[in-house]
């Protein structure tokens, strides 16, 4: 069994709160924010059609590039920002640990 | 205009909703089903008719196009009606307790019991957020949709976003407008490279305004949108008259019009009693995704036992002198309507 990794999600004051996510259950990152009650609707369950998980990655790794799907929902956002995501898209790996994010979802 | 008169109105085609056709069907209860998409399927049809699903009971694998088309086909018997490609506008509850239902397309539809199996909502375009935005709308300067470009001929116009639509229609309004901006919060286009090239170089021979790391923050009008406050990124905020502000930041499931029925909501959900997943409103009941109870499960076979129980309650609500009784398929066979 591999060990948790820690993400952390900073809030509008710039505090972080650290989130710890096991990296042996497939998890996608917004299941995991998810599970951990952040308030995001993830409407569509997680098929990049609603945006309601937007993310900005503050500091990440690289990532595998996003899905033409997930570029088409990204490009319509109001609030696109440079680290724009949709956290359903991305999987959780070890190498996601320490990753600091901001919730964008503008519900 | 057309009217329906049936005794369950459902709201929503997808399997789900298809399901409880067969459940009342069992029960002797007609249904009409109502969907805002062109087809019966929900996102099943329109976003992954060709992904596997593997928790349907019964079957390992099935693609979710192919369990529409088998659930058709089971619902059949019942010869369920449809009005698909309109969205139900309005719901009106009538002196007797049924329901008056009316769509997008002035249908109507009487009915005693409203099923809502709305999935995720129905469609919208996103809006952004910037203040009084909605006084400009209906017909005041501030549209979500480009329904006749020729509307726009000599006109103003601001339109906002970086998506394809954004692009597709800079490039056609160009022509057409007597003065086009696009406002994009990004600097490139990531979508459509082509699209992208074209909107820059009909930009630099001034066909029309690019305005890229840019923001529209506020509107602007006596009555009727004249003017748009623009902030780009790092610099001061400006002002342009126009005649239109279109953005066009693509679309977002959203309830819709049953937000304002009078339902109880929770979390863009409808909240329900587990019972018989009955709402708040006696006589409308909601299943699948779009409800919400302790533990709830976006799952379909969730969606299915909740259209079972439905069921059961909406016969019970329709003929209160009448006894339920459960009736097994394997022993009665399945009834026709």
């Amino acid at each position: 069994m591999q060990e948790d990794i820690t993400v952390y999600v900073e809030n509008a004051a710039g505090e972080r709160v650290a989130v710890p996510v096991p990296t042996d259950m497939g998890l996608s990152l917004m299941e995991a924010l998810k599970a951990n009650e952040f308030d995001i609707l993830a409407t569509c369950g997680g098929m990049a059609l609603c945006a309601t998980c937007h993310v900005e990655l503050v500091e990440a790794p690289e990532l595998p590039e996003p899905s033409d799907d997930e570029l088409y929902m990204l490009e319509n956002l109001p609030n696109l920002r440079d680290g724009s995501r949709l956290s359903c898209q991305i999987k959780i790996t070890p190498e996601l640990d320490g990753t600091v994010l901001r919730l964008m979802s503008d519900h | 205009m057309s009217t329906v008169t049936t005794d369950i109105c459902i709201i929503g085609a997808g399997p789900v909703g298809l399901f409880a056709v067969f459940e009342a069907g069992l029960l002797k209860m007609r249904c009409h089903v109502v969907d805002a998409l062109p087809q019966v399927g929900g996102q099943l049809s329109e976003i992954y008719p060709k992904k596997p699903i593997y928790d349907i009971p019964g079957f390992p694998s099935i693609l979710a196009g192919e369990l529409i088309k088998n659930q058709m086909e089971q619902i059949a018997p019942f010869h369920p009606t449809f009005t698909l490609g309109e969205r139900v506008e309005d719901l009106e509850k009538l002196e007797d307790g049924s329901f008056r239902l009316v769509t997008s397309e002035n249908t109507e539809i009487y009915c005693k019991v409203v099923v809502i199996a709305g999935g995720l909502g129905s469609f919208e375009p996103r809006k952004p957020a910037i203040d009084n935005l909605a006084h400009y709308e209906g017909g005041k300067g501030v549209n979500y949709m480009i329904l006749d470009p020729e509307f726009y001929r000599d006109k103003r116009v601001v339109l906002a976003g970086g998506g394809d639509s954004a692009l597709d229609w800079a490039i056609f309004l160009a022509d057409v407008a007597k003065e086009l901006t696009l406002v994009h919060r990004g600097t490139t286009f990531r979508g459509a490279p082509e699209s992208a090239a074209r909107v820059a170089s009909l930009a630099e021979e001034g066909h029309m305004r690019l305005l890229l790391k840019s923001n529209v923050t506020e509107v602007h009008g006596d009555g009727k949108l004249e003017s748009v406050t623009l902030v780009p990124d790092g610099s001061e905020a400006y002002q342009i008259e126009t005649d239109y502000f279109i953005p066009l930041f693509g679309l977002v499931p959203k309830l819709g019009p049953l937000e304002n029925w009078g339902l109880e909501l929770e979390k863009s959900a409808i909240v329900v009693n587990t019972v018989d997943y009955s709402t708040n409103i006696p006589g409308i009941y909601a299943i699948g995704d779009i409800n919400t109870y302790p533990g709830k499960l976006k799952l379909i076979l969730c969606g299915y036992h909740e259209a079972a129980l439905m069921a059961q309650s909406a016969y019970s609500f329709i003929y209160p002198d009448k006894k339920f009784v459960l009736k097994y398929t394997t022993v009665n066979g399945v009834p026709t309507l």
